[in-house]
């Protein structure tokens, strides 16, 4: 004991100036701006490509003004909005997923498998259904379906956050929901039920600047928000006794955090539709690659926007001209991680 | 004698049931007060209760002569720490980061690791004696270890109060010695208070300095153990008969419980003396 006083800590190396002190964590530092730079990357790639051939070089012009008018027009007016839509919805879905997981201290806790997601599908549907649409309502919609699904979910697990308690809670929530939702499209007129169900695959088909700056505003407002609870949301983790002898407002961290990932995985949702699996893994590969225990909420919302986006440029190209929509990707890749997910649970006995 | 932490009146329930009715109880300054008494007396329920993790029904604990609900929530941790009984490691966290966890109380969102928050660390580390583990992985420790680190996250609050929820529950007789003999170091100094629930009676009177006895919810006798320990307090508290002889090694009182024959007649006795009240063994 006496020869361990001297002993620096391992804490690695620390900022401290006058008002800020923190640790730097070097791993999750490194591995958050990777993802920032991979993000970068592959939205400038996503601009190349498409029916019209472009080089980066011309994209980046046309992106500062310098380009051709027709350049000009598809990467401004075609393949900017797509891609930056990708990033921002894959963004909100992976802060979402990793406020999720956190809350419910469980991996699997994630805003689809607990049917939050067609939660989101039912509220926007019964927007577009009744009240005939427009991305106002379709927010508001899907918003107001997720909070209920969650509630709904939340009396159902009653607390007991059992890995496949949760996921059998999850099938059930979404089998109802996704009944429903047929139920809602059949009883519509026909040019209602065409724009609903090709909403209800999750495409970025068809989208535009309207769906980016509403994902983007939520991002800007929520994602502060998430990020200074995270430490809360971490210490969470540990046990109420625990985070709440410690200092955190227990019930006031929980409802905050809740509301949080409630309106990123709405408005997500409204913007294009469910989409699977980003909000599942994206928190989990971002602990795995920052080393980190907490929620991370930006590397998780980082990952996010780069699978998200991927996925659609996956989507689009790999059985071109044929295009399947980014949610029917990412729903394939999904299910396998999920297996493979469920599988290692159940080998590590839990 | 002062008493920074105490209670009044308190009513303690979950939902419907109400495990602790009408308690007062006041915590001795810089005493090591253990609270002992059955299973499902209500003794965890006293403790989180009294470190305000329970919102009482009724009644009120009071902390620095203020309510300690009048308190911020990292106000009342600066003050009182609290180590329940399971407590979750995150996976894969390592020891410093744990015990580390312990400052956040004095930290903000731009002040994350002053050069007090590292002095806290080191100091709780060295005093529990896990600097030499700071970057292993809790989940690989052995019990004794283990508890040793969480003990030490709880010192790193740095608060003149410490409350541990049986502390040596789940650990094989060495790690308990060894945990109440950290927490007998902890104590010495004189400038904390700690307060602890424990099973062993025989453990509470080597160690505590204040012993609280209860049962059902009620307190049946308290004070220093050598005073209100005996056999008709035992008897009145687990309902055994026992014989309390001083033990060997320190002179506190220890339990002897009575031959099983002996409890046997006992118990058939005051079974034919007043068939109502039949107490366990």
């Amino acid at each position: 004991m006496t020869t361990t006083e001297t002993r620096p800590l391992p804490t690695g190396p620390v900022v401290r100036t006058e008002r800020v002190s923190v640790r730097v964590r070097t791993r999750a530092v490194t591995a958050t701006v990777a993802l920032l730079v991979a993000a970068v990357v592959l939205g400038a790639l996503a601009m190349t490509l498409g029916d019209y051939q472009l080089s980066v070089g011309q994209v980046i012009g046309a992106l500062t003004g310098s380009g051709s008018r027709a350049q000009e027009y598809v990467v401004l007016g075609l393949r900017a909005p797509r891609v930056v839509l990708a990033l921002v919805v894959g963004a909100a879905l992976g802060v979402g997923g990793a406020v999720f997981q956190s809350l419910a201290r469980n991996n699997l806790a994630s805003p689809d498998l607990l049917g939050f997601t067609t939660g989101a599908a039912s509220g926007a549907l019964i927007a577009i259904v009744l009240v005939g649409g427009g991305p106002a309502g379709t927010t508001i919609g899907a918003i107001a379906g997720t909070l209920v699904t969650a509630v709904v979910v939340q009396a159902l697990l009653g607390g007991a956050v059992g890995g496949y308690r949760l996921v059998l809670v999850g099938i059930g929530v979404n089998a109802v929901l996704a009944a429903f939702n047929n139920f809602l499209i059949l009883r519509t007129d026909l040019s209602t039920a065409v724009a609903a169900q090709s909403w209800l695959v999750g495409t970025l088909n068809g989208r535009g600047w309207t769906q980016v700056v509403a994902v983007a505003i939520a991002l800007a407002v929520l994602v502060p928000i998430a990020a200074a609870g995270s430490r809360r949301l971490d210490l969470l983790g540990m046990g109420d006794d625990v985070a709440r002898g410690l200092g955190v407002a227990v019930e006031r961290t929980r409802i905050t955090t809740l509301l949080v990932g409630v309106a990123l995985v709405g408005v997500a949702t409204a913007a294009v539709g469910p989409v699977a699996f980003v909000a599942l893994a994206a928190p989990q590969l971002a602990r795995r690659l920052t080393g980190t225990t907490g929620p991370g909420v930006l590397a998780a919302g980082l990952l996010g926007a780069v699978l998200l986006l991927a996925g659609d440029v996956l989507g689009q190209r790999l059985a071109a001209p044929t295009q399947f929509p980014a949610g029917t990707m990412t729903a394939a890749v999904g299910g396998l991680y999920l297996v493979w997910l469920l599988a290692r649970e159940w080998r590590a006995g839990r | 004698m002062t008493h920074r932490l105490r209670a009044e009146g308190l009513t303690l329930a979950y939902e419907q049931r109400t495990v602790i009715r009408e308690l007062d109880v006041a915590i001795p300054d810089g005493s090591f007060t253990v609270i002992v008494g059955p299973n499902a007396c209500g003794k965890s329920t006293l403790l989180r209760g009294l470190a305000r993790m329970i919102k009482p029904a009724a009644g009120s604990v009071t902390l620095d002569e203020r309510p300690i609900t009048a308190y911020g929530p990292k106000e009342v941790a600066r003050r009182l720490a609290l180590l329940p009984q399971s407590p979750t490691a995150p996976d894969g966290i390592t020891v410093l980061d744990l015990v580390a966890r312990g400052r956040y109380p004095h930290q903000s969102l731009l002040k994350q690791w002053s050069v007090a928050d590292e002095e806290a660390v080191r100091e709780a580390m060295a005093a529990t004696g896990v600097a030499e583990l700071a970057e292993r992985d809790v989940g690989q420790l052995s019990g004794g270890q283990r508890q040793r680190v969480w003990i030490a996250m709880v010192l790193a609050q740095q608060t003149p109060l410490l409350l541990l929820d049986e502390p040596t529950t789940f650990l094989d007789i060495a790690f308990q010695l060894d945990v109440l003999d950290l927490c007998a170091d902890l104590h010495a100094g004189g400038e904390r208070t700690l307060v602890a629930v424990l099973h062993d009676l025989n453990h509470a009177c080597r160690y505590a300095t204040h012993l609280v006895a209860m049962r059902e919810g009620a307190i049946v006798a308290q004070g220093p153990p050598g005073d209100i320990v005996d056999a008709d307090l035992v008897k009145a508290v687990f309902g055994i008969t026992c014989e309390v002889v001083p033990d060997p090694q320190t002179g506190t009182p220890m339990i002897v419980p009575a031959g099983r024959e002996t409890r046997r007649r006992r118990r058939e006795a005051a079974a034919a003396e007043d068939p109502v009240a039949v107490t366990p063994s």
